[in-house]
C-alpha cells in the first residue's frame, strides 16, 4: 500500500490518505480561499493574511479570520494542520520558539498584536492562555491563582487578593473543592482539577480573550464535561478561541467552527452549519471521519 | 534477516529457536551483571585500602606524648622579680625546665648527658610555662607539677613501642630510651589528646605543628571562591540558557566553557601569577588571589551544572508563566530558578570540593609558604590544607609522617562532608512537578 504522494521535486508529502472512492483532494489548488463566514461585525480579534514560518517551512498559509466578542470559536483539523500554531500567534507565545516568524496583520480591538512597539506583557494579560497539559506552578493553590494579579500589580492589599483568588476559583468551579486547602500545592490536585486551576489562574487577571489549546485532551470524560460547562459560562464575559481534536466538543461549546487543513483555513462557519452542511469537500471528509 | 512468512516456520519451530537463544541471552546478562559488581568491588577495595592506610598512619597524630615535671618558678633562674609582659618576654623558662629535669634525673652530669636530658622536652614547652605564669602571677617563686609536651623524637619512640618491643630509636640514644622507659613506668609520661594540632600553625618542630593556619587559609580561599564563582556562574548560565540567541557565537562560547573545564589547573595558577600578582600587584600568598584563581577554575563546573539544572526545568512551567504575562526576568526568578536551585547548589558544592582539594595553581601564586601565624583575613599570607600536606610530606622528621596522614584525614572528612551535604541538599530540595 502506498499512501505517500510524491510531488514534482520528488519530496515526500506528509501522509495524507486518499478519501476512499474519491479523487485525491488537491489542497494546493482547492484551498485558495476560505469558504464560509470568516469575518464578523464586532470582531475582538482580527487576523488578516497571516503567514507563519518555522525556519524555511511554512506552517500557516494566508489565514484571515475574525473572532467576535463573547464568542467561542473552535478550531479543528487533523494533527499538524497548524491550528495550535495559529492560536499561539494570538498572544505571541510563538515568540519563544527559535526561528518562528509571523507575517500578516493581527489586531486585538484594532491594536496591533505584532510590531516593534508592542509590549507582550500587557498583551498576555489581556489574552490569557490554557494549555493542553495542565501546568500549575509547583506552588500552593492560592499562589497559583494570585500570581497573575501579583505580577501585574492588580491587587495591592491582601484582602483584595483574597477576593480575586476566591472569585476566580468560584468561576472556575473549583472553590468548593479547594477552599480548605488553598495552601496545599496545586500539583497535588487531580488532572481535571489542575486544569480548572489553570483556568482560574488565567481568569484571575480578567483577560478579554482566553485561548485554549486542547484543554481537555489529558482529561477523562467527567472532567471534560465540567470544563465544557465552564467554557459555556465563561462566554458571557470572555472571548474564547479553543483548539480541539474532539468534534463533539467543538459542536457542544462553540458558536463558530474553523476547519484547518495543512496550514490553510479551509472553512469557517456557524458550528451547526459546519457539522450538518459543510461547504467544502475537505471539511466534509474530515467531519465524516474519512481522515484525521 | 529472515522473513518468517517466506521460510514458513511453524509456531513450534519459532518457539524452539527462541528457546535456543534464551540460554546464551541469560549467560550474557549474568556476565554483564558480574562485570558491574566486580568493578564496584574494585572501587570499594581501593577506597578501603586508601582509608585504612591513611587512618592507620594518621590516627597517631591525634595524641601526643607529655611528660610530668615538678617545675619551680625560681626568680633567680627566670631572671625576673615581677610578672608583667616585658619581664615575661625576657624570662628564662628554658632554664626552669632544665632545672626541673636535672632534679628528676640527677645522675646526668656531663655536658653531653645534660644535652640529651634537655632534649626530652619540646622547645615549645617554655611558652606553656610562660602562659601559665602570666595567667597565675602568684606562682612566681612557687613549685607546681605540670604536663609538658615531649620532644617529637620521644613522641615517635613512645608511639612506636606499641608496634615492636624495640621501638623506633632514630636519634634516641640508649640512655635517653632508658629515661623514657623510667618515666613511663612511674606514670610521669602519658599520651594525651593533641590540641596543638588543631590550634597551631606550621612549625619546624613536629610536636608544635598544627593545621589551624592551613585550615583558616582554606576557609578564606573558599569563601572568596564561593562569593565570586557562584553568582558569576549562575548569572552566566541564566544568560546563556534563557536569554542568549542560539547562534555561532554562543556555540563558540559553549565550546570554550567546556574546554576550560578540562584545562590543567596549573595553567590557571600561571594565569593568576601573571595577571593578579604581576599586573594588578595583589599580595602574594594571599587567600584573595588564591580565591580568584580557584574561581577561574571552578567557574566552568558551576556554569555547566547550572545550565543542566536550568535545562531540566520543564518548558510547561515557562510557558505557564509566560502565558500569564510574566516578563522574562519574572519567569526566570519566580519559576525557573527555584526549581533549578537544588541542581545549581549541588554543582556549586562539588565545585567547592574540587577547589578545596586543589594544590597546583596555589603553588604558582606563592601559597606554598611556611605559615606559622593563623591568617586573620583574605590578604594575610597563608597556605591551604592540600599545600600543607604537600609541605609536610616533604619534611624529614619522622613525626611528620603521621601528621601528613592526619591532615589528609581532616581534608578528606571535609570533602566527604561537602559531598554528603550536596546529596542531602538535592534530596531535600528536589521538587516533583
Amino acid at each position: 500500500m502506498n499512501t505517500m504522494t510524491l510531488d514534482a521535486t520528488g519530496q515526500a508529502e506528509p501522509v495524507q490518505p486518499k478519501p476512499l472512492e474519491k479523487e485525491a483532494v488537491d489542497t494546493k489548488t482547492k484551498v485558495r480561499e476560505t469558504v464560509g463566514k470568516p469575518f464578523c461585525d464586532s470582531a475582538k480579534l482580527r487576523m488578516r493574511n497571516v503567514n507563519v514560518f518555522y525556519g524555511e517551512a511554512q506552517a500557516i498559509h494566508d489565514v484571515s479570520l475574525d473572532i467576535g466578542r463573547n464568542e467561542v470559536v473552535a478550531m479543528i483539523g487533523p494533527s499538524g494542520c497548524g491550528k495550535s500554531t495559529f492560536l499561539r500567534c494570538l498572544n505571541r507565545m510563538n515568540d519563544t520558539i527559535e526561528g518562528c516568524r509571523v507575517e500578516g496583520e493581527l489586531a486585538l480591538d484594532d491594536e496591533p498584536i505584532y510590531g516593534p512597539k508592542v509590549d507582550v506583557v500587557p498583551l498576555r494579560a489581556r489574552v490569557g492562555m490554557v494549555f493542553q497539559k495542565p501546568n500549575p506552578f509547583p506552588k500552593s493553590i492560592y499562589e497559583n491563582v494570585a500570581y497573575g494579579p501579583k505580577i501585574h500589580g492588580i491587587a495591592s492589599r491582601r484582602a483584595e487578593l483574597d477576593e480575586i483568588v476566591e472569585n476566580s476559583l468560584r468561576r472556575a468551579g473549583l472553590w468548593n473543592e479547594v477552599k480548605d486547602r488553598l495552601d496545599k500545592p496545586g500539583t497535588g490536585l487531580s488532572g481535571g482539577q489542575q486544569q480548572r486551576l489553570c483556568i482560574a489562574r488565567a481568569i484571575a487577571v480578567s483577560p478579554e480573550v482566553i485561548l485554549m489549546d486542547e484543554p481537555c485532551s489529558a482529561l477523562d470524560p467527567i472532567a471534560t464535561a465540567r470544563i465544557e460547562e465552564l467554557i459555556d459560562e465563561l462566554r458571557e464575559n470572555y472571548t474564547i478561541a479553543i483548539v480541539t481534536h474532539s468534534m463533539q466538543q467543538a459542536a457542544r461549546v462553540s458558536q463558530r467552527t474553523a476547519y484547518f487543513h495543512l496550514g490553510h483555513l479551509v472553512e469557517v462557519n456557524d458550528t451547526e452549519t459546519v457539522f450538518t452542511n459543510p461547504q467544502h469537500e475537505l471539511t466534509e471528509a474530515y467531519i465524516t471521519g474519512r481522515f484525521g | 534477516m529472515t522473513d518468517l512468512t517466506q521460510t514458513k516456520l511453524t509456531q513450534q519451530q519459532v518457539r524452539e529457536r527462541i528457546e535456543q537463544r534464551l540460554a546464551s541471552r541469560h549467560r550474557k546478562e549474568k556476565l554483564f551483571r558480574g562485570l558491574g559488581i566486580a568493578s564496584i568491588a574494585f572501587g570499594v577495595l581501593a577506597v578501603l585500602i586508601l582509608f585504612t592506610d591513611i587512618i592507620g598512619k594518621g590516627s597517631g597524630a591525634f595524641v601526643q606524648t607529655a611528660i610530668e615535671l615538678r617545675v619551680h618558678y625560681d626568680e633567680q633562674v627566670l631572671g625576673i622579680d615581677k610578672v608583667d609582659d616585658e619581664s615575661l618576654a625576657w624570662a628564662n623558662f628554658t632554664g626552669v625546665i632544665r632545672q626541673a629535669l636535672q632534679q628528676r634525673f640527677p645522675q646526668a652530669t656531663s655536658r653531653g648527658d645534660k644535652r640529651e636530658l634537655n632534649s626530652l622536652i619540646s622547645t615549645g614547652a617554655p611558652f606553656t610555662l610562660r602562659d601559665r605564669l602570666k595567667a597565675n602571677p602568684e606562682l612566681l617563686g612557687q613549685t607546681e607539677t605540670v604536663w609538658l609536651t615531649a620532644d617529637d623524637d620521644v613522641d615517635t619512640f613512645v608511639k612506636s613501642l606499641s608496634d615492636s618491643a624495640e621501638g623506633f630509636r632514630g636519634r634516641t640514644s640508649d640512655q635517653k630510651a632508658g629515661w623514657i622507659e623510667q618515666l613511663m613506668d612511674s606514670g610521669e609520661l602519658k599520651k594525651r589528646f593533641n590540641t596543638t594540632f588543631f590550634t597551631n600553625g606550621d612549625s619546624r618542630e613536629p610536636e608544635q605543628a598544627g593545621i589551624r593556619a592551613a585550615l583558616m587559609g582554606s576557609l578564606f580561599t573558599l569563601l572568596v571562591t564561593l562569593a565570586l564563582s557562584f553568582p558569576i556562574g549562575v548569572a552566566a548560565a541564566i544568560y546563556l540558557e534563557e536569554y542568549a540567541p542560539k547562534n555561532r557565537w554562543t556555540d563558540l562560547i559553549e565550546v570554550n566553557i567546556n574546554n576550560l573545564a578540562a584545562v590543567p589547573s596549573i595553567v590557571f595558577g600561571l594565569l593568576g601569577l601573571a595577571i593578579f600578582i604581576n599586573f594588578f600587584e595583589l599580595p602574594r600568598s594571599a587567600p584573595l588571589v588564591g580565591g580568584l584563581v580557584l574561581t577561574l577554575m571552578t567557574l566552568p563546573t558551576i556554569i555547566i551544572s547550572s545550565r543542566a539544572a536550568l535545562k531540566a526545568v520543564p518548558p510547561s512551567i515557562r510557558e505557564a508563566a509566560m502565558g500569564m504575562g510574566a516578563s522574562r526576568m519574572q519567569v526566570v526568578f519566580h519559576h525557573v530558578l527555584p526549581l533549578a536551585m537544588p541542581g545549581m547548589l549541588t554543582g556549586a558544592i562539588i565545585g567547592m570540593a574540587q577547589a578545596l582539594g586543589e594544590t597546583a595553581p596555589l603553588l604558582m601564586i606563592g601559597m606554598v609558604a611556611f605559615i606559622v601565624d593563623v591568617p586573620g583575613g583574605i590578604t594575610d599570607p597563608s597556605t591551604v590544607l592540600p599545600v600543607q600536606i604537600f609541605l609536610w610530606a616533604d619534611s624529614p622528621e619522622r613525626a611528620f609522617v603521621e601528621r601528613t596522614s592526619a591532615a589528609i584525614m581532616v581534608l578528606l572528612s571535609f570533602l566527604i562532608l561537602m559531598n554528603t551535604s550536596a546529596v542531602l541538599l538535592r534530596k531535600k530540595l528536589e521538587r516533583r512537578w
